[in-house]
């Protein structure tokens, strides 16, 4: 298939990985910001392949992971009301709140659709002009444009009975958060590609220069992860810190400008909770005041529901790239995506989930090689 | 048009209400307070289902096979035994429909031990308001499918529920097929050493449905690849060989994929699957779609495919058969069974890493981005 079987060449994978041996001179902690990454790196065994030392440990980028519990509850809280057509990405049908998750709302009644793009929402509220239909609007930067689109559209065109849940998340505001622990141990990243094909990559240029660490934006197959790792090397073992564009058949420094004004029209930038992390300042969106009436944080009497995230989960410390899932005594045992405890277990794009998905938790005799084990100390978690 | 089948006995009632099956037992330990669609997904969650409550309830020898079908010793005869229930949406796809999937899927389900299937049951639910039009359609295709796969309705049912309280139209067909002497099937008879043998392309199927039921639009329609592969079976167990035994496991990887399929059989006969990601046939329009919405075609549904497990010295011979049979043309041999890691199944990934493929949990979910 064209534009995917070439970044999935052996032969390509080989190479880079031979000048990777070639250049490295000591161990480097690098982290994939992305889900989609980190999804892609275990599909496919990426992390088995690279040399030791090379160790990758994975981001906050998994929108659903990074969903706030109380956010969960409340949608559920939402789709549960009589009246009420409660439209979501497939993926966060199965992710648990403190009662259930929505197939289990479905399955008492509820009316829960999964939506393949959020405009969808536009038919579905015209179709059904005497119920409220609430779109479930979460993600990073990367899906901001299309939320944007449907709030706009439902504004424009009078679509009285649609609202959005908004909890959307911001890349920049984590990466900074995470550099500035003391733990960190992250010497290098790999940027978010799609985050970036919308938002451009200058404002990571600032945080490169701040930090002093290499960024290079990178694509998810295994090609594009492997030659961002290489590239991301290359900076390190030559003492270079900037930003680099990997995904260059994809995206260029300034992004998708279109996208990026009609975001700035519906969204203002606020404080976000982010799951396992905790309250970050100015790293969310939220929708403007202009559209109130398509917010259904303030049409649903929703503003009393919070909670607690559970005490034993490591979340935190994996999303910021200071644990891996198998330093979780819970993983595998307690914690699944039938019952998960977290934050990074509920969400394919989970590290958690994704090392189950791949069945890292059961590790096998055959596999190329042992799972890299991280030495750390222990740290507090960081509870929003 | 013409009604294919005279049902043996045709009840026409308002909807019925079934008394719970397990009102007299303890309730089980469960951790769900409700059915989710999960449960149905041919995934760990219809796993826990079984174990955790049919098992318990209706446990014997044969049953605790957990086998596609049960062989039965009647008189010196095998006999090959099996139902299933169909409840697809919708029920018109492109490559079939409702009806010839309950025929080829039943079929299937004999075949894979390696039975001649030879008589059919098939019990109705119809929601009131189904156009008797589209019920023509349905038993018509039915009747072709019957024909094809040379087996015969010989007894049937019929029930009629209130609108809203059914989805037009469920099917439940009962199958027996005869299973000879020499012939010895069975999911726990990897071993290692074997080879894996894949019918063809994967994933049809399930994509065929999803983007019909989604209303999603791709550049080339995608075609379910439902199917009786009794002939093919037929066509195999016939290999010019030197000992009758050489096929060990057979097995239609329907719900919950490929990667499902070989978990079961890793798991029944306690040895590993080491698979080729390279080998496995998928076809450009099914994996293009596959990418875009996030999912994997090694657990989507097929209908008209098959797993085979032959002995080594075999694998070669039995492909080219499979080769020259319309329903095998792209088959390949996509691994071997090995040692290592019993009950598990492991894969060399295209770009040269090892991946597990564990079971489905539940359904395959669209990712966000």
């Amino acid at each position: 298939m064209k534009y995917l079987d070439e970044y999935r060449d052996s032969e390509v994978a080989a190479k880079i990985l031979a000048e990777m041996r070639r250049i490295q001179t000591r161990p480097w902690v690098l982290m994939e910001v992305c889900g989609g990454q980190t999804h892609s790196i275990v599909k496919h065994g990426i992390d088995h392949l690279l040399p030791p030392g090379v160790e990758l440990v994975h981001g906050p980028g998994c929108p659903v992971c990074v969903t706030p519990l109380e956010m969960i509850d409340k949608a559920h809280a939402i789709a549960r009301c009589q009246n009420v057509i409660f439209c979501s990405f497939g993926d966060m049908l199965r992710v648990p709140g403190s009662d259930g998750d929505l197939f289990t709302i479905k399955s008492l009644g509820g009316d829960v659709r999964i939506v393949y793009s959020p405009l969808d929402c536009l038919k579905i509220a015209r179709a059904n002009p005497d119920r409220q239909v609430v779109f479930f609007a979460i993600g990073f930067e990367t899906t901001a444009p299309a939320n944007a689109m449907l709030a706009w559209r439902a504004r424009e065109d009078k679509v009285n009975n649609l609202s959005l849940l908004v909890s959307h998340v911001l890349v920049p505001p984590a990466l900074e958060a995470i550099l500035s622990a003391p733990d960190n141990r992250v010497n290098g990243f790999l940027g978010p590609g799609h985050v970036c094909a919308v938002m451009g990559y200058s404002e990571y240029e600032p945080i490169s220069a701040r930090f002093h660490v290499p960024i290079v934006i990178t694509g998810f197959e295994p090609i594009d992860i492997l030659h961002g790792v290489l590239m991301t090397l290359q900076q390190l073992e030559e003492g270079r810190a900037t930003v680099e564009n990997q995904y260059s058949r994809i995206l260029d420094r300034t992004g998708n400008l279109p996208a990026q004004n009609l975001i700035g029209k519906v969204f203002e930038v606020g404080d976000r909770k982010w799951r396992g992390i905790g309250s970050i300042p100015r790293s969310g969106y939220r929708l403007r005041p202009e559209f109130a009436s398509h917010d259904a944080e303030k049409i649903f009497d929703v503003a009393e529901i919070a909670t607690l995230e559970p005490a034993i989960c490591i979340s935190g410390e994996i999303l910021r790239g200071i644990k891996k899932p198998h330093d979780c005594p819970a993983f595998g045992t307690q914690c699944s995506p039938q019952r998960p405890l977290g934050a990074t277990m509920v969400s394919a794009e989970g590290a958690c989930a994704a090392y189950y998905a791949y069945g890292r938790h059961l590790n096998p005799q055959g596999m190329d090689a042992p799972l890299n084990q991280i030495e750390s100390a222990p740290v507090p978690v960081v509870l929003g | 048009m013409p009604m294919a089948i005279a049902p043996e006995t045709v009840k026409v009632k308002e909807e019925e209400r079934v008394s719970p099956v397990f009102g007299s037992c303890p309730l089980p330990i469960f951790d769900h307070k409700q059915i989710v669609l999960g449960h149905g997904s041919g995934g760990k969650l219809t796993s826990e289902l079984i174990e955790r409550i049919f098992l318990p309830a209706f446990s014997n020898p044969i049953l605790d096979k957990l086998d596609d079908q049960a062989l039965l010793s009647i008189g010196g005869m095998r006999l090959a035994f099996t139902t299933d229930s169909f409840v697809v949406t919708p029920i018109f796809f492109p490559g079939g429909d409702i009806g010839r999937l309950a025929v080829h899927g039943t079929v299937n389900d004999l075949s894979m031990s390696g039975a001649r299937p030879l008589y059919l049951s098939a019990a109705f639910i119809l929601e009131e308001g189904l156009r008797v039009e589209d019920l023509c359609r349905v038993v018509e295709s039915m009747r072709a499918a019957a024909a094809d796969s040379g087996v015969h309705f010989v007894t049937g049912d019929t029930k009629v529920v209130n609108r809203g309280k059914g989805d037009q139209i469920f099917i439940t067909t009962t199958g027996i097929g005869v299973v000879e002497a020499s012939v010895n099937i069975s999911a726990s008879r990897a071993q290692p050493g074997d080879c894996i043998l894949l019918s063809g392309t994967i994933g049809d199927h399930g994509m065929a449905i999803m983007s019909q039921r989604e209303g999603l639009e791709f550049e080339s329609e995608i075609s379910s690849d439902c199917a009786s592969l009794h002939d093919l079976v037929a066509q195999m167990l016939a290999t010019p060989s030197e000992t009758t035994d050489f096929l060990h496991c057979l097995r239609d990887p329907t719900r919950g994929g490929v990667a499902t399929t070989l978990n079961e059989i890793a798991k029944a006969s306690h040895s590993g699957m080491l698979l080729q990601e390279q080998a496995i046939p998928v076809r450009e329009s099914v994996r293009g779609a596959c990418e875009i919405l996030g999912l994997d075609p090694l657990y989507v549904a097929n209908e008209g495919k098959l797993l085979a497990v032959v002995v080594p010295e075999m694998g070669e011979a039995v492909l080219g058969r499979m080769r020259q049979h319309p329903l095998g043309r792209d088959a390949a041999i996509i691994g071997e069974v090995v040692a290592t890691h019993p009950g598990m199944v492991l894969m060399k990934t295209g770009i040269g890493g090892t991946r597990v493929l564990d079971v489905m949990f539940g359904e395959q979910l669209p990712r966000i981005c």
